[in-house]
């Protein structure tokens, strides 16, 4: 992390009011300290709207919306996540070493949401770019209308993986249960696959056995029967 | 003749002959008058010439039909039911031409939670179109309309637009299931958030941009591939009910540090509980938005057959508020199928805090205007009729995103007639104000109302005229 953070911050969340809290995680980023979070207790709303830069550990659960909106913060979770995890993040890096609950990474641009468990129904959707990497299972309905973005996980996915992807790509290692409509499994380029490992890598994920699928979007739905103009005129 | 008619009377005169009786037009030979006319019109009230075509249409297209603009539905009632009834002799009027009356508006300001309400000098805003389905000089010109008289624009579904953000000296940013290009920076750089839950044309659907109309920078504000037909989420995606929507709402203002407000767009359906839950859920401001409502594209059997109109919402939704305790904590602001200043004080007089319009700015823009007449021809359509809002091929570049079209519309042009437009509908809003003794629009009440039909008062619950009672509230 960068050279400018000289300290580290306590800051105890437990039954206080979030806005209080929240001030406190916001005045401490900006004074560059790296924040550990006491007594999460799965409240909401924890640790969203960060910029770039800060740093933030939770000794234990969050609830929903953890790093929501993140502009480019660094954040571990010691626990486990509630639902959407990261939501609408542009830049940053978010770790869960439990399991993360629905819709994680929702409309995410950009950045990295790294789930050491499972993560729950519509990881990624609607995401616009970045990267979520899970190590455990992903929900159903993953990637559900994501534009951009990969979605990497290494313990399978239940139903509907990939459901209506506009684009982006969904990468799975181990069973798929059902692949969602309108997306369709592809071969991966070598050259692909050595960026999804190094990625990995990076991480600490090495495994080169790894048998992987690619899900990307079938294409079929993203238009109506004709593309013409005219074809719309009412009758 | 009937048998049974056969009565013996005798007349004192020789029978006529039957060339006599007949009333023959000469026509057919032969045919009374009469029996020839009943097969030049289909009298059949359910399968009028429209039913069949639309049968027809169906059969042959083996899909539903597309188009934008606003519900054909020939039975919904109007603002034209109600009419204003001006201090007489229980009253004391204002001097129209002399005497003051405020137009003042504060949004958003009732919970003392808000640091910055939207503080606007009139009682009529611009709603949220995006762009997207408005070219990008269309959105730049209504913003700049707005901004001189004191008013705001919605950036709609697509994302925040540079142009309109420049133009638009107050901007509410639109948060809508797809989230276009949502992220911190956009939601700090707006002066109220709106979290979509439906609109008015289509409640119940996303939002819909046929392929002809995803340009290559409507596609990248959406992140999506140019030229496809974007069909959008209708749920959003990281809350289901009203508790997480609770939630959602305080991440959101933690992330604008309780600066500015949040409001909740809904297409009316049922307003009497939504508008009560969107309050409960922290709303700052319910926009309930009626099945008057326009739209860029839709299902054309949606725009004409979902939701309810907006002079039925408005006092179920101010009820609402009102046994919830909420009423000055929560602005509610009405919409759909608003066309004139009379339009907007009736909206304000059935409980309304605001108005937002969206086709009328259209037209003040030069929407259905005649200039270019054999464009229109040769579409198929002519001015006072178009309604191509989903081709992307608007005559007057409003409702497209073709390069050429769209330098049809000059930003200055524009910007004056709408600011000229807010204008005249403001001075008709205090008018009529004035007119019934009120020193500011917003104490315009149901009482200065009276409904001209059954229908309008059941649907308002204003009085009846001549009889002055609500029918059946």
């Amino acid at each position: 992390m960068s050279d400018g953070i000289i300290s580290e911050t306590v800051i105890t969340i437990a039954d206080r009011p979030i806005r209080e809290v929240h001030a406190e995680i916001q005045a401490a980023a900006d004074a560059g300290q790296a924040i550990v979070l006491a007594e999460p207790r799965s409240r909401h709303n924890l640790g969203v709207a960060l910029p770039a830069g800060a740093r933030l550990r939770f000794e234990g659960s969050v609830g929903y919306y953890c790093g929501g909106l993140n502009n480019g913060a660094t954040i571990e979770i010691e626990r486990n996540a509630g639902w959407g995890l990261g939501e609408a993040m542009a830049a940053g890096d978010i770790s869960v070493a439990g399991y993360a609950g629905m819709s994680c990474g929702a409309s995410m641009l950009g950045g990295t949401i790294h789930v050491k468990g499972d993560a729950g129904p519509r990881c990624g959707v609607a995401m616009k770019g970045g990267d979520i990497i899970v190590e455990g299972k992903l929900g159903y309905l993953a990637g559900f209308m994501a534009h951009s973005g990969r979605i990497i996980a290494l313990g399978g996915a239940d139903e509907a993986c990939a459901d209506s992807l506009w684009g982006g790509e969904v990468w799975v290692a181990g069973p798929v249960k059902s692949l969602g409509v309108d997306s369709k499994l592809v071969d991966p380029d070598p050259e692909e696959v050595a960026s999804i490992e190094a990625l990995l890598a990076g991480r600490g994920l090495n495994d080169t056995a790894r048998n992987w699928r690619k899900v990307v979007s079938a294409q079929r739905l993203w238009h109506f029967e004709s593309r013409d103009a005219s074809s719309w005129l009412m009758i | 003749m009937a048998d049974d008619l056969k009565a013996p009377y005798q007349y004192p005169f020789p029978a006529p002959s039957e060339d006599a009786v007949a009333m023959r037009d000469g026509a057919i030979e032969g045919r009374p008058v009469g029996v020839s006319g009943s097969y030049d019109r289909g009298d059949s009230v359910r399968w009028t010439p429209d039913a069949i075509s639309e049968v027809h249409a169906l059969s042959q297209l083996g899909r539903y039909q597309i188009r934008g603009y606003n519900s054909f539905n020939k039975s919904l009632p109007t603002f034209d039911d109600l009419t204003f009834v001006p201090a007489t002799m229980t009253r004391l009027p204002l001097e129209g031409y002399r005497e003051s009356c405020d137009t003042t508006t504060v949004l958003g300001g009732g919970s003392g939670l808000v640091e910055n309400p939207l503080v606007l000098d009139i009682p009529i805003y611009i709603g949220s179109m995006s762009f997207g389905a408005l070219s990008a000089n269309a959105k730049a010109a209504l913003g700049y309309g707005a901004s001189k008289v004191g008013t705001m624009t919605c950036t709609g579904e697509g994302g925040m637009l540079e142009d309109e953000r420049e133009a638009s000296t107050r901007l509410v940013y639109q948060m809508t299931p797809s989230r276009y290009m949502l992220d911190l920076d956009h939601l700090r750089a707006a002066d109220g958030i709106e979290i979509a839950v439906g609109q008015g044309a289509k409640p119940g659907t996303g939002g819909l941009l046929l392929g002809m109309k995803v340009s290559d920078r409507v596609a990248k504000m959406r992140s999506l591939p140019t030229g496809v037909d974007q069909r959008s989420t209708v749920r959003h995606p990281d809350f289901l009910g009203a508790d997480d929507l609770q939630v959602k709402i305080e991440e959101l203002r933690l992330a604008t540090d309780y600066k500015v407000p949040i409001l909740i767009k809904m297409g009316a359906t049922r307003p009497r509980y939504d508008v009560a839950i969107a309050a409960k859920a922290g709303a700052d401001i319910v926009v309930v938005d009626g099945s008057e409502g326009g739209t860029g594209a839709s299902p054309e059997f949606l725009l004409n057959h979902t939701g309810i109109p907006c002079m039925t919402a408005i006092r179920a939704a101010r009820e609402a508020l009102d046994e919830c305790g909420m009423t000055g904590k929560v602005s509610l602001v009405a919409a759909g199928g608003i066309r004139t200043g009379v339009d907007a004080a009736k909206c304000l007089a059935l409980g309304a805090d605001a108005v937002m319009i969206g086709n009328a700015a259209m037209m003040a823009l030069g929407c259905n205007s005649p200039r270019y007449g054999d464009d229109y021809a040769a579409i198929g359509t002519s001015p006072g009729a178009c309604h191509h809002c989903h081709t992307g091929l608007c005559p007057v570049g409003i409702a497209t995103q073709d390069a050429e079209l769209e330098k049809r519309m000059d930003v200055a042009a524009g910007a004056e007639r709408v600011a000229r437009f807010l204008t005249a509908i403001t001075m008709e809003v205090s008018l009529i104000a004035k007119a019934c003794g009120k020193s500011t629009v917003h104490n315009l009440e149901v009482e200065d109302l009276r409904a001209l039909s059954l229908e309008a008062s059941a649907f308002t619950g204003v009085k009846l005229a001549g009889i002055d009672k609500a029918y059946g509230w």
